[in-house]
C-alpha cells in the first residue's frame, strides 16, 4: 500500500470513529443541554438550551457541522448571545466557559511531558535489558530479567505509583508528591516533578519492551549474518549494534501501535500523581457529564492514535528498505495462487 | 508464509493431541507454574463461594464497624485494623471488614475478566475464522473493522462511556461489554492468520469438493485446528482485562459502590496511604498475585501448546 492509500484508510478509520463516538454519547440518555437549562427546567428552556448549543439538529447534521467547525470553526448561540468557537473546534463547554480545543491546548503539555519521557525511559530500560538477556540466554541473569518483566508487566501501574509516592515522597520526603510545573519555567523542576510518573510508566512498558526486544534478538543474533559476521572476525559488540538496528522498526512500531495504552497510562499517573494533564480533565468531565469535553478528548485521542499508527506504517520502509520494494517483487509465484 | 511452514503448521492436529495433553500436564507441573495453578484454584473458589469465605471470619462487605475505628475514622489498632475479628483490618472512614472486600473483589475481578474473555474470544474466533477462510471483501471488512476498534482510545473511551451509562443499570454489564468490544482484534488476527494456513490444506479442498459447506469446515476442521490458539490467546489476555477493570474502578469509572472491587479499594486507599497504607497493600496485592498467576499460567500454556513459542 502506497502512503496516500494508507493515509486515506487512515482519515476513514478516524471518520467511522468520529461517526461511532459521536452518534454514541449524544444519542446516549445524558442529555448536555439539562445541565445548562437552570432550575426548574421548564420544556421552553430546555428547547431554547438545546438550541443554543446547537442540539436541535438530527444528530448527523450535528456530527457534520461538528467536522466542519474542526476545519472552519463554528459560532454557537441564538438570538442575540454568540459564543465563537475558532478553527480546529472539537466543541465548547457550556459548564467551564471554554471551548474544548482551548481546554486541550492547556492540559495537553502535561500529559505530553509525561507520555514522552516515559517512551524514553521505557525504550532504553527495556532495549537494555532485552538485548542483556538476550546476550545471557539461559544463564541466571536472563532467567532473573525474563522472570522480573513478567513480574513487572503485572503490577498495576497506579499501585507501583502509589508504592513510588508512598516511599519517596512521603517517607523519605526526597521526591515532590504531585504538581506539574512547566518546562519552560523550571526545566529542572519539570524532571523532577515527573521523575516518578516516569518510572511508573516505564516499569510496565520497559517489561513488555523488554520481553519482545529479548525474543528478536535471540531470533536475530542466530540468523545467517550474524554468523557470518562472526567467521568474518567481527566483534561481538559490532554484530550486537547490527542486531539492534534490526530491532529499531519492531520497537518503534510497537511504541505507535502503544499510543493508546500509553494515553491511557497518563491517564492513570496523573491521577495517581495529580497532575493537572488531559487525563484529569476527562475524569472531572465524567463526574459533571460535560459531554463536549469527554467527546473532544476522546476524538483527539482517537486522532492521536491514527496518526502515530500512520506514521509507523510510513516510517517502516525508511528503516527496513525490504518495506520499500515494490510487492510484486516480494511475491513467490506460490503465494499468488489464492485459496480457492 | 512459506510452504515448508504451510505444511508444518496446517499438519492435522488429532494424532497428536493426547501428546500434546500430557505435554501440557507435564509443563503445568514444575513448581512455578503450579503455584500459579493453585493462586488461580483458590481466587477462583473465593470468587464462587464469596459469602462463605468471608464468612469464615464472621464477617460480610456491607456492614459498618465504627467500633473498630479510631475517632480519627483511621483503623483503630496495628496494621491498619488487624485482629482476630477482621483479618486483614477494616476500611478506613467506614470500618468495613477488608478481608472480605478482598473476598469479594475477587468475585468482580474474576467475573468481569471471564465474562469479557468470553466475549472477545468469541468475537475474535467467529470474524478470524471467516476473514481467513474466505478471504477478499471478507477479509478486508474485517480488517478495516480491526482498524477503527485498534484506533479508539480504548481506556479514555470507557472513562468517557461511563458518564452517559445510566447510574442504575448493572456497571458490571457495561464493563464486560466495552472489554470484549475491544477485545477482540488480537485474537482475530491470529485465527485468521492460522485459518488461512489450515484452509489450505488438501483435506479443506477434498471436503470442499465434497460438497461441505461453510459451516461444516469451520466447526470440523478449522475450529479443532485453531483451538490451541484460541486457548493460548485467551489466557493470555486475561489478566489484562483484570487489570483493566480495577484500572477503571481505581478511575472511579468503573463498578459503583457498594459492590466490593479491588480497584476502587486502591483508587479509596490514595487518600490513606500515608496514615493506613495496608489499606493500599491488600486489595493491591490479591491483584497483583492473581493477574502475576494468570501471566504465569498463561505463559506456561502457551509454552506448552506452542512449540514454536517455547523458551522465547
Amino acid at each position: 500500500m502506497s502512503g496516500l492509500l494508507r493515509a486515506i484508510r487512515g482519515l476513514a478509520v478516524l471518520f467511522v470513529v468520529v461517526a461511532l463516538t459521536y452518534a454514541i454519547f449524544y444519542l446516549g440518555p445524558a442529555d448536555p443541554a439539562l445541565a445548562m437549562c437552570g432550575k426548574p427546567c421548564s420544556p421552553e428552556n430546555l428547547e431554547a438550551a438545546r438550541e443554543f448549543m446547537g442540539f436541535s439538529d438530527p444528530w448527523w447534521q450535528q456530527m457534520l457541522t461538528f467536522i466542519g467547525g474542526i476545519f472552519t470553526g463554528r459560532s454557537f448561540g441564538s438570538a442575540g448571545v454568540v459564543i465563537d468557537c475558532a478553527a480546529p473546534c472539537l466543541g465548547y463547554s457550556f459548564q467551564m466557559h471554554q471551548s474544548v480545543t482551548s481546554l486541550i491546548i492547556e492540559r495537553f503539555p502535561v500529559s505530553v511531558s509525561v507520555a514522552l519521557g516515559a517512551i524514553v525511559l521505557q525504550t532504553i530500560v527495556g532495549v537494555g535489558l532485552g538485548a542483556l538477556a538476550a546476550r545471557k540466554q539461559g544463564t541466571v541473569l536472563d532467567r532473573a530479567i525474563t522472570g522480573g518483566a513478567v513480574f513487572a508487566a503485572s503490577a498495576p501501574s497506579y499501585v507501583v505509583g502509589l508504592l513510588l509516592l508512598l516511599v519517596f515522597a512521603f517517607t523519605w520526603g526526597i521526591m515532590p508528591s504531585g504538581d506539574y510545573v512547566a518546562f519552560t519555567d523550571n526545566p529542572i523542576g519539570w524532571a523532577t516533578h515527573l521523575v516518578l510518573p516516569w518510572i511508573t510508566l516505564a516499569i510496565l512498558n520497559g517489561a513488555v519492551y523488554a520481553r519482545l526486544v529479548r525474543s528478536s534478538m535471540i531470533e536475530q543474533l542466530g540468523l545467517d549474518y550474524a554468523r557470518t559476521s562472526r567467521a568474518a572476525g567481527l566483534g561481538e559488540r559490532r554484530i550486537d549494534g547490527y542486531a539492534l538496528r534490526n530491532l529499531a522498526l519492531p520497537v518503534m512500531t510497537l511504541t505507535a501501535l502503544d499510543v493508546g495504552a500509553l494515553l491511557g497510562g497518563t491517564v492513570i499517573t496523573e491521577r495517581v500523581f495529580g497532575l493537572p494533564g488531559m487525563g484529569l480533565l476527562l475524569i472531572s468531565a465524567t463526574g459533571t457529564v460535560d459531554l463536549p469535553i469527554i467527546v473532544g478528548t476522546t476524538l483527539f485521542s482517537a486522532a492521536l492514535i491514527v496518526i502515530a499508527n500512520l506514521v509507523a506504517d510510513l516510517l517502516g520502509p525508511l528503516l527496513d528498505r525490504r518495506l520499500a520494494a515494490p510487492r510484486s517483487a516480494l511475491r513467490t509465484p506460490r503465494q499468488k495462487v489464492k485459496n480457492s | 508464509m512459506t510452504t515448508q511452514e504451510a505444511a508444518g503448521l496446517g499438519e492435522p492436529a488429532a494424532p497428536e493431541e493426547p501428546a500434546r495433553r500430557s505435554e501440557l500436564w507435564h509443563r503445568l507441573r514444575r513448581p512455578v507454574p503450579l503455584a500459579a495453578l493453585v493462586v488461580i484454584v483458590v481466587s477462583v473458589i473465593a470468587a464462587a463461594a464469596a459469602p462463605f469465605v468471608a464468612g469464615l471470619s464472621g464477617n460480610d462487605p456491607f456492614t459498618y464497624h465504627p467500633e473498630a475505628l479510631s475517632p480519627t475514622t483511621a483503623p483503630a489498632g496495628i496494621l491498619g485494623g488487624v485482629s482476630a475479628e477482621h483479618w486483614f483490618g477494616v476500611e478506613p472512614g467506614t470500618g468495613r471488614d477488608l478481608f472480605s472486600l478482598v473476598v469479594y473483589g475477587a468475585r468482580t475481578s474474576l467475573l468481569i475478566g471471564l465474562g469479557s474473555t468470553v466475549i472477545a474470544t468469541i468475537i475474535g474466533v467467529v470474524l478470524g475464522i471467516v476473514a481467513g477462510a474466505r478471504g477478499g471483501w471478507a477479509e478486508k471488512v474485517v480488517g478495516f473493522a480491526t482498524d477503527v476498534t485498534l484506533g479508539f482510545p480504548f481506556l479514555i473511551f470507557a472513562i468517557a462511556l461511563s458518564a452517559i451509562f445510566p447510574v442504575d443499570a448493572p456497571r458490571e454489564l457495561m464493563l464486560i461489554g466495552v472489554l470484549g468490544l475491544f477485545g477482540w482484534p488480537s485474537i482475530a488476527r491470529v485465527v485468521a492468520a492460522e485459518t488461512r494456513v489450515v484452509a489450505r490444506q488438501p483435506y479443506v479442498t477434498a471436503s470442499r469438493v465434497m460438497g461441505a459447506r461453510f459451516g461444516h469446515i469451520f466447526r470440523h476442521q478449522v475450529l479443532p485446528n485453531v483451538t490451541p490458539t484460541i486457548i493460548i490467546y485467551s489466557c493470555i489476555s486475561l489478566p489484562g482485562r483484570i487489570s483493566a477493570e480495577a484500572t477503571l474502578s481505581f478511575l472511579g469509572v468503573g463498578v459503583l459502590p457498594p459492590t466490593p472491587s479491588w480497584g476502587r479499594s486502591i483508587g479509596d486507599a490514595i487518600n490513606w496511604v500515608t496514615v493506613d497504607p495496608m489499606f493500599l497493600i491488600f486489595p493491591a496485592g490479591a491483584l497483583f498475585i492473581v493477574t502475576f498467576a494468570f501471566n504465569i499460567l498463561g505463559d506456561a500454556i502457551r509454552d506448552a501448546l506452542d512449540p514454536r513459542k517455547a523458551g522465547r
